[in-house]
């Protein structure tokens, strides 16, 4: 579907109608680069229309009636969902709100610690750490994963809460974005402002600092929060016991279940909707306040 | 916390890379098993591991799909939505950027489902039609339908990278170049595109990297095919290993050689860009 949109809208976009000829410039609505973008639209929206309507279906109806025709077994499904396995469901949704809400949380005050020491102290190997922690970035997840594993195992802490939490508090883009966002709102003539003032260190960037911070510290909460929520390698690893599953891992395993038995598929699609709407919601909501600059702000650097 | 976090996983997995286990007897009772030093062998033996070099190419292969496709739309939609003759922008922008919000494991489940010949609205489609049904979930397409995944969940936050960047070029760059009687086109190849290349160089490393660890779109779309073996990429054949397996020391000496694969592309990528760049300074 993407790829015939990019043919037809490719050679297009430039010579769209009425752009080449003439002056004065007209104002027209650029047609096909319109048609395009809706055409995208539709693409990322297809599969969350879809689930959308096959999780009002009954088992039934989702393998006999046209996938796009809305189904009579919502409630159904949602009560069949609430019931298995005494509402484990919930307890998923649960986790997640908690490692994504707690993780996110105590991540961002990290970062905005170290982004903020980062980018206004000059101290020895602060370059060094700067480089270490660019390589953190680039890690692949598992090369920390099985290690941590192993370190959690031996303080006979897997499988808990904290072994799926406390590996992800220290976020090295976090920290990366903090700096250079740091470095960006704090003017240094203000830290040393309230040094002259006599004000103390902890004083100045709580105070001081850290109030100009705010705006790009609720980007970094929100980007971890997303990226918490939606890690499946780490609690993958760490977790056994389906009591403390975050959502993505919950539903994988209904997932695993459900494809020997497809009377569970009904489960797995009203699941996948349901986990979609608080994430959505949220995006939606909070859109307009993330700081978008703040990652081409990385770039730039 | 970085010393607990990341250097110590770190040093561990270079130690444990370098050694094995050593069975004794029939491998029973205490001391029967024992570390040994193992030197470069795990290295040796996970370099000519078939399975890996396999995952290797199945990922660089689908790698060469997703980069481009994914990075290509990106951009040509943050071009589209730049352009001020567009309508619905704010909608078509929100909508494309939706699916980062979606977990990548549910982003592969909707898809597998969408895939699946059973509850397909391509098949159905297809089938009235009358016409033949391509098992998305096999063989050649099963690339595609993988890719097409990755291409979905990330055209969206790229697009933002890059349209973000082009709203901050000056109007006046735009109007100058009107004046001397640029096109649309020739304002969009000769200023926009060059001058949000840096992000489309960001964009294009954060890609890459996420593609070499690719693992859980092919580990969720397991339960719904049997073309997907536990070993399909790298990541997965680490994970197999420490897991399934349980010979941490070959799985640890794969994620070092995964991870310096990665930094060797990334630094390397890195410098290359940075002095492309001070040499356009310099003119």
């Amino acid at each position: 579907m993407s790829s015939t949109a990019v043919r037809e809208a490719a050679p297009a976009a430039g010579t769209a109608p009425g752009t080449a000829q003439g002056p004065p410039p007209r104002r027209r609505i650029a047609l096909v680069p319109t048609v395009a973008l809706l055409l995208g639209a539709v693409y990322t929206l297809l599969p969350v229309a879809w689930v959308v309507i096959a999780s009002t279906k009954s088992g039934s109806e989702l393998f006999s009636t046209f996938t796009f025709l809305p189904g009579s077994g919502f409630v159904d499904n949602v009560k069949d969902l609430d019931a298995y396995r005494d509402g484990v469901y919930w307890t998923w949704m649960g986790n997640s709100a908690l490692y994504a809400g707690l993780g996110a949380l105590l991540s961002t005050v990290v970062s905005a610690l170290s982004g903020y020491a980062l980018a206004t102290y000059r101290f020895r190997g602060r370059e060094t750490m700067f480089n270490v922690l660019l390589a953190g970035v680039l890690m692949p997840p598992i090369i920390l994963a099985i290690p941590q594993y192993l370190l959690l195992a031996k303080a006979d802490l897997t499988d808990s809460y904290l072994s799926v939490l406390l590996p992800q508090i220290l976020s090295p883009y976090g920290v990366y974005l903090a700096r250079i966002y740091a470095a960006a709102a704090v003017p240094t003539d203000v830290v040393e402002a309230g040094r002259m003032d006599g004000a103390g260190e902890w004083r100045i960037f709580t105070r001081v600092a850290l109030p100009m911070m705010v705006p790009g510290m609720v980007t970094v909460f929100l980007f971890q929060f997303v990226a918490v929520w939606n890690n499946f390698l780490l609690p993958y690893i760490m977790l056994s016991d389906d009591e403390r599953f975050p959502i993505t891992l919950g539903l994988y395993t209904l997932l695993e279940q459900g494809a020997n038995t497809p009377a569970l598929y009904t489960l797995v699609i009203t699941g996948a909707f349901l986990a979609v709407i608080p994430l959505v919601a949220l995006f939606l909501v909070i859109q307009r306040f993330w700081s978008l600059d703040l990652l081409s702000g990385a770039v730039k650097s | 916390m970085f010393a607990l976090f990341f250097a110590l996983p770190i040093g561990y997995a270079v130690w444990l890379s370098l050694h094995k286990v050593h069975v004794s007897g029939l491998g029973l009772g205490s001391g029967a098993r024992e570390e040994v030093w193992a030197g470069l062998e795990n290295y040796t033996d996970t370099l000519t591991d078939s399975e890996m070099v396999g995952g290797a190419l199945r990922v660089l292969g689908y790698g060469c799909v997703v980069v481009p496709v994914m990075l290509g739309l990106a951009l040509l939609f943050a071009l589209m939505l730049d352009s001020d003759k567009v309508r619905f922008t704010p909608f078509t922008r929100l909508a494309i950027f939706l699916p980062y919000a979606i977990p990548g494991v549910v982003a592969a489940l909707l898809w597998g489902f969408l895939y699946l010949p059973d509850v397909s609205p391509f098949s159905y489609v297809l089938e009235k039609l009358g016409l033949p049904q391509p098992d998305l979930l096999d063989g050649g397409p099963l690339y595609l339908a993988l890719s097409n995944i990755a291409v979905w969940g990330g055209t969206g936050f790229n697009m933002i990278v890059i349209y973000t960047a082009l709203q901050a070029i000056p109007v006046e760059v735009y109007e100058a170049a009107r004046l001397d009687g640029a096109t649309p086109l020739q304002i969009a190849l000769r200023i926009k595109i060059p001058m949000v290349a840096p992000s489309l160089v960001l964009t294009f490393f954060f890609s890459i990297i996420a593609t070499l660890q690719v693992f859980n779109e092919p580990t969720t779309l397991r339960p719904l095919t049997n073309s997907v073996s536990t070993t399909w990429s790298p990541l997965m054949k680490v994970y197999q290993d420490a897991f399934g397996n349980g010979d941490i020391y070959r799985a640890a000496a794969e994620a070092t050689i995964i991870a310096l694969v990665t930094l060797v592309l990334s630094f390397g990528f890195l410098r290359a860009a940075n002095r492309r760049t001070k040499q356009e300074a310099a003119r």
